[in-house]
């Protein structure tokens, strides 16, 4: 940790979003700074990676060093670069469709490698950039130009797959409270291994119904658990609005040990000579 | 090179060929890999491939192998010797290995019938009962009789011949040890009444190092001697192995190798390392590569260096996985969408596979761009015995900022187009990296002159390089050139040299750097030519495509290009010159 003392202010650059007024991602943004100032992190050794979609328009929107790759990719561009660089905090960006959909089994190995990083995903139930298409998390019935009708598709459940897949930390947040956003996230950047938080951020264009999510969302009504039985059960029998760290566990992360540097390469021919 | 009173007349043959044939289980390649070791040993050079069924386990297989004093680097049109510990299935291989008239076949009567690779050649064929012979030893294999006979006929003693085994079975106890031994020393007697009359010239002393590898250990070799330090992993033939090399030895040298989840998981973990200032690779074959495309945009569009090897198989879609093809130029070349420009080059030989792959990683890290090496199944899997590959200064030296004050640019236009890279960590520098089109400080944008400016410096910096004369191999003189790439530059030297002999002088040219095109310098290399002879290994002619795309050629152009699983040999490329008259 520094001792210089930071702001949120000082984790936010001057590109203007493109996000809509009234974007949950906005209060996203916000929360980042916020925690990222109340973990003193210099803005220089944050990395934030992002893949496709309104929520991965994020790094570029913070004053740290950022990614914005490839469409639902992150998860393993971010561990390529943590593997490699330890002493940096990574924190992974992404949505519902570039992380459930695309990248969808980079999260179910992400959780598995656990690898030292937080991946934030803002969750709006939509496909908000190509304006308004169904995408894992959107209710099976929810009419769309691409769905008539509905999907009738039943949602994926990403704290579950999460859990099964052995993600390390668990919570969910609401883009509308940045303070206890902000203090989950600080939490969940402390926690060692793989940290998933997902943040339902209200897409009020091509979901204005999730307006009223302010009202629905409520803290969970149990204390955060390190058992993955009970989280288990808690997150099966959730109502998709519990807030609050879920599950903590305890599994040791992901990091290759770094072998010597200084090493004469002529050692490594010698499974070659005659 | 040890006694041998059995053979009468020795002739020096430029090189020599042996092919062991064997069902599952008959140890063929173990013969043939033994075979090469005692040669590598005694100090010739050569090249042991092995072809089989696609089964994972057993099945039929044969072990080929080529001898010389000089470099070998191609595999010949037929087999000087060829042993079948047994013929079941051989027939297989009709077509790929090939006996003529003057083959000497050792063949166990016990064996299955003759496969007509033999029958139809006119093959002297020499019956030995290997099995039977193995039998009468405690634990005896037939291939330990073969490989006494194979030692024997080469003009090695049995101490020679043994060394390699002795090695290989030291922990398996005295009476493995023993058994091989006595089999040895018996088809070293069963050998003394053949008469095989063709023999190498002793190699001249010589204090240089010598390896035996693979193309793709010197492949993986080549990169952390460029600087490689991370490397992510995703199995597929015929690229594994280069991965499997990589993993304990990265390690070795700090590096670090991480299973990926699949190609796309792969080639972005390599981004992600690089970006963080690691120089990575990944290594994969065609399918591979498909998947990989997307992400090398990316990396061409945020000037990320990485390097990913292509261990070329047959195409499309799942194709041959066990067999060499060189297919995949199109798609390295012009398979992102775009304009992206990027690096692609092709090592020569397996001893080149340590320099190219080297030179890549210099130039990607040089150039901040993508640099893709085409190799092949061919020569990543086969083995060589080589001159140790001289130590080259190209080293990864990446432009990095360090003391940033000010507005930090990226992508700032610079005179030669690279511009200093900051490293996350580095205060000041924060930027987002960024496939979007971006200015020059990586703020995506979609106006018109940020657009073109960035598409001109990425183009630029390739094209204003100076690459030197590593860009190709350009050897011997005359107007009829000979113009391949990759693993078939060897059997194009073998080639002119075939036509040298009959008075036909003809040039090579091979270029090692397919992307960016060098028109000048191909240019000059044909300066006085009035033929060329265009030879690669596709169905679609890709390559004699490229050429007309990107370069002025003379105006009488013959192409000789087929596509795998048959290697295309120095003796097809000699008669397509002899018949060009």
């Amino acid at each position: 940790m520094s001792s210089v003392a930071y702001k949120q202010a000082d984790y936010k650059s001057d590109v203007k979003p493109i996000w809509c007024p009234g974007c949950g991602d906005y209060h996203v943004l916000m929360s980042f700074g916020r925690a990222f100032a109340q973990l003193g992190l210099p803005p220089e050794e944050v990395v934030v990676v992002s893949g496709i979609g309104c929520s991965s328009r994020i790094p570029a929107y913070t004053n740290c060093y950022g990614f914005h790759g490839v469409h639902g990719r992150s998860l393993a561009l971010a561990a390529g670069l943590k593997v490699t660089r330890p002493d940096l905090t990574v924190v992974v960006a992404s949505g519902d469709g570039d992380g459930y959909s695309i990248g969808g089994n980079h999260f179910l190995h992400a959780c598995r490698r656990n690898v030292d990083m937080t991946y934030v995903v803002m969750d709006n139930h939509i496909y908000g950039m190509t304006k308004g298409q169904p995408s894992p998390t959107t209710e099976p019935e929810f009419d769309t130009a691409l769905s008539p009708g509905g999907t009738k598709v039943r949602p994926f459940h990403p704290l579950v797959v999460a859990l099964a897949s052995g993600a390390n930390f668990i919570a969910r947040c609401f883009s509308g409270d940045p303070n206890q956003t902000a203090d989950v996230l600080a939490q969940a950047i402390k926690h060692p291994g793989f940290s998933f938080v997902e943040i339902l951020s209200p897409c009020v264009t091509f979901r204005p119904d999730e307006k009223a999510w302010k009202d629905q969302v409520h803290p969970a009504p149990v204390t955060e658990t390190s058992d993955q039985g009970k989280a288990a059960r808690r997150l099966m029998t959730d109502d998709g609005f519990n807030l609050g760290i879920l599950y903590r566990g305890n599994r040791t992360p992901y990091q290759p040990a770094a072998g010597a540097t200084n090493v004469d390469l002529s050692e490594l021919e010698k499974d070659f000579e005659l | 090179m040890g006694s041998n009173q059995g053979i009468v007349a020795m002739a020096a043959s430029p090189s020599i060929s042996i092919a062991i044939i064997g069902s599952g289980g008959a140890g063929a390649l173990t013969t043939v890999d033994s075979l090469f070791e005692t040669a590598a040993a005694a100090g010739w050079q050569g090249l042991f491939t092995r072809t089989m069924g696609p089964q994972i386990r057993g099945g039929e297989a044969a072990g080929l192998l080529r001898l010389a004093v000089d470099p070998v680097e191609s595999l010949p049109d037929r087999f000087d010797l060829m042993i079948g510990i047994d013929w079941l299935n051989a027939a297989r291989f009709g077509a790929e290995i090939k006996a003529g008239h003057q083959t000497l076949v050792i063949s166990d009567p016990r064996g299955g019938d003759l496969p007509p690779m033999v029958t139809q050649s006119g093959a002297r064929v020499v019956e030995v009962p290997m099995k039977e012979m193995a039998k009468a030893i405690p634990d005896g294999r037939p291939n330990m009789i073969a490989l006494g006979i194979a030692g024997r006929l080469l003009g090695f003693t049995v101490e020679q011949t043994f060394a390699p085994i002795e090695k290989r079975l030291a922990d398996k106890g005295p009476a493995a040890i023993e058994a091989s031994l006595a089999g040895i020393r018996v088809g070293f007697g069963a050998a003394a009444g053949i008469d095989f009359d063709l023999q190498l010239p002793a190699p001249a002393p010589s204090t240089a190092r010598r390896w035996l590898l693979s193309g793709n250990e010197a492949t993986a070799l080549g990169a952390i001697r460029g600087g490689i330090r991370f490397a992510a992993a995703y199995p597929i033939t015929p690229a594994t192995e280069i991965l499997e090399w990589l993993a304990p030895n990265l390690t070795k040298v700090g590096g670090t190798l991480l299973q990926a989840e699949d190609e796309l998981a792969a080639i972005n973990m390599i981004i992600g390392a690089s970006y963080g200032g690691t120089p990575a690779l990944t290594a994969t074959s065609g399918p591979g590569l498909s998947l990989m495309i997307e992400a090398l945009g990316l990396a061409t569009s945020a000037e990320i260096p990485i390097v990913v090897i292509d261990v070329m198989r047959g195409g499309p879609s799942t194709g041959i996985p066990t067999k060499s093809e060189q297919g995949d130029l199109n798609v390295a070349i012009y398979g992102m969408h775009g304009d992206a420009p990027h690096l692609v080059l092709a090592p020569q030989s397996v001893g080149d596979c340590v320099f190219t792959t080297q030179w890549a990683t210099y130039l990607a890290e040089t150039l901040q761009a993508p640099a893709i090496v085409l190799s092949d199944q061919f020569m990543g899997q086969s083995r060589a015995a080589i001159e140790r590959p001289a130590d080259v200064a190209f080293i990864g030296a990446r432009a990095v900022a360090t003391e940033i004050s000010g507005t930090y640019k990226r992508h700032a236009i610079a005179a030669n187009g690279v511009s200093p890279m900051a490293i996350p960590g580095t205060r000041g520098g924060q930027y987002t990296a960024d496939g979007l089109t971006h200015s020059e400080r990586g703020t995506p944008t979609s106006g018109a002159a940020d657009h073109l400016a960035q598409l001109d410096k990425r183009r630029d910096k390739l094209d204003h390089f100076n690459f030197g004369d590593h860009w190709a191999s350009i050897e011997g003189t005359g107007d009829l050139a000979v113009i391949t790439w990759g693993s078939l530059t060897g059997a194009a030297r073998e080639a002119v040299t075939l036509a040298a002999a009959d008075g036909i002088k003809a040039r090579m040219i091979a270029p090692r750097l397919l992307a960016p095109v060098q028109p000048e310098r191909l240019a000059a290399a044909l300066d006085g030519t009035k033929r060329i002879l265009v030879v690669e290994q596709t169905h679609g002619a890709q390559f004699n495509k490229f050429l007309r795309a990107h370069y002025d050629l003379p105006a009488l152009v013959r192409v000789l290009s087929r596509p795998g699983p048959l290697p295309i040999t120095a003796g097809e490329i000699h008669r397509a010159i002899a018949d060009w008259r």
